[in-house]
């Protein structure tokens, strides 16, 4: 969670701008929760290998893996959690997770 | 003004509500709740209303769907009591923090175990801080009133929670008593159909019981805390209206023959017109006690109640319920806790008493008079346990 201030709004700032029951009134606000803090370990696609099944695409569970130029797919690290998931159903072998500090 | 009629008093809830104009009733029987569900049941399913009848799994479910279609935009209602309160529990906080003004009636009934179907208060004791307005009644016509106040209460823009009305399973839910339904027309009239804050829909996508992490959650708990609070005026607003169109005055704090009384009872629910009995018959010996009857349970209501206690040297609360392990009923414990800081406050006695249906009679409460007089410390009582 070590997130600096400024990346996003904090909403609400006091408790009297809180909604009535916390409702949420724009659609597809949930994407200003940049939650790709919380891995602590990322994929690594070698395109080399990749065959473009697009498996990686189905199987993200946070759905942040999109396809990219030429068909192939990349996961977008500010939501990404490091599941693994998409490492783990790669058939290919093409996507394998790397420690975040590395 | 509709004509006094010979009714049950759980029949008599359900007719109440029927003149509420309500879409949806999701009710799960359970004793001594279970003449509210069928009766409900009854009237939807013969067409007397418009609305919904959703014959659910659980209370778990019942609440549930009542969220889902309180969401909606509709007036929704359920009725439940113990075991099915307490398999409600996980949602009531859930409503309210969605600020859904969804209606229940809740027969009052011992918890298990031991498995017992009557009487007390241990049931919504329990679900105290769940954010619900929460409301007693002693007789069946405070049955019938309140149960359609509280939908104006909790519909209000400035409130919008949901009610609960504790009405004492058997004591009163079984009871046959002259009643007065008021007539459709007024209660239209008093009651309009509701205007939603906000509705799902699929035209206009909104997003309701979202999620707040640690920088926001308590920011929410302030804000619905603030609206509990602050929804005291309305009550007593919704009170006074209902006096001028129906006649019947209500207050959140009750009181009878305090002038004067130095030692007063505090009660809640059925037992207090028993209470009132026993009142008159030691006024009569020349005795000065009088009665407090507290009839709004959340949120609390401080200031009335020590406007009505300023008087009294000696303070007995009853509670039907008791907080194991703590320091008495809750009854009496939130009263300690909110006199703490007064200057001068009565001596307070606990008396935990009528559990699981055992019948408090005049003279019991004539006992508990003679006891406070005898008992030297403040320690809680557990009225008529055989040592």
């Amino acid at each position: 969670m070590a997130k600096k201030k400024t990346e996003q709004k904090k909403w609400p700032e006091k408790w009297h701008e809180v909604n009535p029951g916390c409702m949420v009134f724009a659609a597809g606000s949930a994407a200003n929760y940049k939650t790709g803090s919380w891995k602590s370990q990322r994929p690594l696609t070698d395109n080399a290998k990749c065959i473009k099944c697009g498996i990686c695409y189905i199987f993200c569970p946070e759905a942040c893996i999109q396809e990219v130029k030429d068909g192939f797919f990349e996961a977008n690290l500010d939501y990404c959690k490091g599941c693994g998931i998409c490492a783990h159903e790669c058939w290919p072998g093409a996507i394998v997770m790397r420690e975040e500090e590395e | 003004m509709g004509k006094r009629i010979g009714m049950e008093v759980a029949i008599a809830a359900a007719e109440a509500v029927a003149l509420c104009n309500i879409d949806v009733a999701a009710v799960y029987p359970i004793t001594p709740q279970s003449h509210i569900a069928e009766h409900m049941a009854d009237i939807i399913h013969d067409g007397r209303i418009d609305a919904e009848f959703i014959t659910v799994e659980s209370e778990h479910s019942a609440i549930s769907a009542c969220a889902g279609a309180s969401a909606a935009g509709a007036r929704a209602y359920t009725a439940t009591s113990s075991q099915g309160l307490m398999l409600m529990h996980e949602i009531l906080p859930i409503v309210s923090a969605m600020r859904l003004p969804i209606c229940m009636a809740n027969a009052n009934r011992a918890v298990s175990g031991p498995l017992n179907i009557w009487n007390d208060h241990g049931d919504i004791m329990p679900q105290r801080d769940s954010g619900w307005i929460s409301l007693f009644t002693e007789n069946g016509q405070e049955a019938i009133d309140l149960s359609i106040m509280s939908f104006k209460i909790a519909e209000d823009p400035e409130v919008m929670l949901p009610c609960v009305v504790n009405i004492d399973g058997f004591q009163l839910t079984h009871m046959i008593e002259p009643l007065e339904l008021p007539g459709q027309a007024e209660v239209a009239k008093f009651l309009p159909p509701r205007k939603p804050f906000a509705q799902l829909h699929p035209d206009n996508p909104i997003s309701m019981g979202c999620f707040a992490m640690p920088d926001t959650y308590t920011e929410t708990v302030k804000a619905k805390e603030t609206a509990l609070i602050n929804s005291k005026k309305i009550i007593t607003r919704v009170f006074s209206e209902w006096a001028k169109r129906f006649g019947r005055k209500y207050n959140v704090v009750e009181t009878y023959r305090t002038k004067g009384a130095d030692t007063l009872l505090l009660t809640m629910g059925s037992m207090g017109e028993t209470a009132a009995t026993a009142v008159d018959e030691m006024r009569k010996a020349g005795k000065k006690v009088g009665l407090v009857k507290l009839r709004l349970w959340r949120p609390f209501p401080v200031e009335e109640l020590k406007a009505a206690i300023k008087e009294c040297k000696t303070l007995i609360v009853m509670d039907r319920a008791i907080s194991t392990g703590g320091a008495g009923g809750p009854v009496a414990t939130d009263i300690k806790s909110l006199l703490y800081g007064e200057k001068t406050r009565p001596r307070i006695l606990n008396v935990i008493a009528g559990l699981g249906g055992r019948d408090l009679t005049v003279e019991d409460f004539v006992a508990m008079f003679e006891m406070a007089k005898k008992k030297k410390d403040e320690t809680y009582e557990l009225y008529g346990v055989r040592e």
